[in-house]
């Protein structure tokens, strides 16, 4: 009898091309490119006179360090973006490799463009050279973040060296309250495993609580899987990964269509697979959560208290005392009685539709309280378009918020949108690392609704009281 | 790539843990296109204040530390961004070996296609090699990649474990798309069995 697989094991094994003594090529099936982690990769490829080996399964996209604001078809002020983003589409040309310019409807953040373009589907081998790959584990599909020198190897090779990760089963049982959304659920897990908690893991996200959400949750889910230190997140594929997936420009059509409707049914984990490790969480424990800290293992519901270095052991002690001076907090002050200056609302964690109309609802009949500056960053140039014809933008415009082009923008602040030193953000992004956003600033991450709760009263809110 | 065999000196200690890859190489230096030149900004944020003047209390900055070819660290070394910039940035600056109880598992990879040695020892022995690091230009020690240990300045040893292939990869400086392209046929054998089985990838 053949033993039980886990849904890591399954796509695993489809895409073993050799196995020896423990290191493993496997085979890559979508290569999503930017910007800013690429150029050398392409120089190393000309220098050593090779080519891309699949430019069909190759797209590039710029995202990173493009500026959000005024007329984007001007090109970019900055000259060493410039320099990138020009290298990017020569590249991109040069090696015949799809790709989505600045001006591009369908340009956006690498790994929400990827997904709503069906270059994305289930059971497939995904990498970028960007940690937050991740996110592509939604579908059912093993997506991982790779180095410069990893991008060049499979540029040339369309493998990668491996070598196979450990099971882990993160599954989030019951239902989530009322203004719980996938973003607390994710950094719960966090909060509960540490940063370090899933390294040389591979995580499934499973449970009833995971399976009622919709895929941008699940996306949102399993983009901050590597800041519990996995190599990847995923969640098995179902009816709703199906339709969303449906009638994309790069999805299967027709025959093709239900021959890989039938492969995907069958990635699931086997009952009784073997995971090393397991973690339970009941889903009507999860509050609405912010960060405190610098590192996105310092998570707590909204009702609580800065903790007290005292409270933790070991290394984290000055850890603790090293943030919480950076963040300018004292233990014991109340989470809710943290004012801001700034609120962000984007990246790929948090930068799509349901985001943007979750924040819309929260935002009916209130406004940006003054004084704070607001952002809106739509994940990508269709998400912008679909919110303003559902009335979104303008609603949200009218409420005080900045409405932008799409990018990665202050999630990492390589472009013009940064926090000056010791301003305070409430971000929907996935890093609160020291100087992340900005040197000196200071980031609080939370949900969509958290956010935008935030940008109504000024300070760290509980949606659920607004 | 160059060969890494011994490596051998003052080791500078960093217990903080969870060193992410946004301090060791700030994003706003991730705008080249190039490998090479990033060893001034390693640790910016850290290192320099806003002025560009040094921060005197940064271990790097302090005399012992300055030419540091070998980083004792905190757990989790290296977490965060995939940035390959951030072992680029320790390279050009000299680092050619961290020392941690863990690290970020795509950092981890990323030092190994840079010539530099991440070594994983048990938090124990982190703290025994933190002591003798904490010891400046009186302690130097010495990390051998073929025979699997460091040396400590009082002559006793720490072994460690490390994948034979990363291994042999590093010892030799071998460039590992050339050996993935050696084994091109059962590439193009596996693309052939994909075509048929799943055209729509």
């Amino acid at each position: 009898m053949v033993s039980p697989k886990t849904l890591y094991d399954k796509i695993w094994n489809e895409h073993l091309i050799s196995d020896e003594s423990g290191t493993s090529l496997i085979y890559i099936d979508r290569h999503l490119v930017h910007e800013v982690t690429s150029p050398q990769a392409f120089e190393g490829l000309k220098l050593s006179g090779r080519k891309v080996r699949c430019p069909d399964k190759t797209v590039a996209v710029p995202d990173h360090n493009i500026p959000t604001t005024g007329d984007r078809s001007k090109g970019i002020e900055n000259i060493e973006s410039k320099i990138q983003v020009d290298a990017l589409r020569d590249n991109a040309n040069y090696f015949g490799i799809t790709y989505y310019d600045v001006d591009d409807i369908r340009q956006g953040i690498v790994h929400i463009i990827g997904p709503e373009q069906g270059w994305t589907l289930p059971g497939m081998t995904v990498v970028c050279g960007d940690s937050h790959t991740a996110t592509h584990g939604a579908f059912g599909s093993l997506a991982h973040g790779i180095g410069t020198s990893e991008v060049e190897h499979v540029l040339a090779t369309q493998t990668l060296i491996q070598k196979k990760s450990k099971n882990m089963k993160v599954n989030v049982t019951g239902s989530l309250g009322e203004g719980v959304t996938a973003k607390d659920v994710t950094l719960s897990v966090i909060g509960k495993t540490g940063t370090a908690g899933g390294t040389g893991h591979v995580i499934e996200y499973a449970g009833s609580v995971i399976e009622g959400l919709s895929m941008e949750g699940r996306m949102t889910v399993c983009n901050m899987a590597i800041e519990g230190g996995a190599r990847a997140g995923l969640i098995a594929p179902d009816h709703k990964t199906f339709e969303y997936v449906r009638g994309r420009a790069m999805s299967p059509k027709n025959s093709q269509w239900e021959k890989a409707l039938t492969y995907w049914k069958t990635l699931y984990s086997d009952p009784g697979a073997h995971f090393d490790q397991i973690l339970n969480l009941d889903g009507s424990e999860i509050a609405p959560v912010v960060t405190w800290g610098t590192s996105p293992e310092d998570v707590l519901p909204i009702d609580g208290k800065v903790p007290d270095p005292k409270e933790f052991e070991g290394g984290k002690i000055e850890a603790v005392k090293r943030s919480l001076e950076y963040m300018g907090l004292n233990p014991g002050q109340r989470l809710e009685d943290i004012n801001i200056d700034t609120v962000f609302i984007g990246s790929c964690t948090n930068g799509r539709i349901e985001d943007l109309r979750e924040v819309a609802k929260v935002m009916k009949g209130r406004k940006v309280k003054d004084g704070i500056r607001a952002m809106i960053v739509p994940g990508s140039g269709l998400v912008k378009v679909q919110a303003e014809e559902e009335g979104i933008a303008e609603q949200l415009k009218q409420a005080g918020f900045e409405w932008r082009f799409a990018g990665c923008s202050m999630c990492l602040a390589m472009n013009p949108d940064q926090l000056a030193p010791g301003e305070r953000c409430a971000a929907t992004s996935n890093r609160n690392f020291e100087g992340r956003q900005g040197r000196g600033g200071r980031t609080h991450l939370m949900s969509p609704a958290m956010a935008a709760a935030a940008a109504v009263t000024g300070r760290l809110s509980d949606v659920r009281n607004l | 790539m160059d060969k890494f065999t011994v490596v051998e000196g003052v080791a500078a200690p960093m217990p903080l843990i969870n060193i992410d890859t946004d301090m060791i190489i700030p994003k706003q230096f991730l705008k080249t296109i190039k490998r090479s030149g990033l060893g001034k900004n390693l640790f910016d944020e850290m290192r320099f204040n806003e002025d560009g003047t040094e921060i005197p209390s940064f271990i790097l900055n302090k005399e012992a530390y300055r030419s540091s070819k070998i980083i004792v660290a905190g757990d989790n070394f290296g977490c965060g961004s995939s940035r390959e910039h951030a072992p680029w940035a320790l390279l050009d600056f000299g680092i050619k070996v961290v020392i941690s109880s863990s690290f970020a598992d795509i950092f981890y990879n990323n030092c190994f296609k840079n010539g530099i040695l991440p070594v994983v020892v048990s938090p124990e022995e982190r703290d025994a090699l933190m002591g003798d690091a904490e010891k400046g230009s009186n302690a130097r020690i010495s990390v051998d990649l073929e025979a699997q240990e460091i040396i400590r300045p009082d002559g006793t040893t720490v072994s460690f474990e490390i994948d034979d292939f990363k291994k042999h990869c590093l010892l030799h400086g071998l460039d590992d798309i050339a050996l993935s392209l050696e084994k091109e046929k059962s590439i193009s054998d596996f693309e052939k069995k994909n075509k048929s089985q799943k055209p729509w990838v």
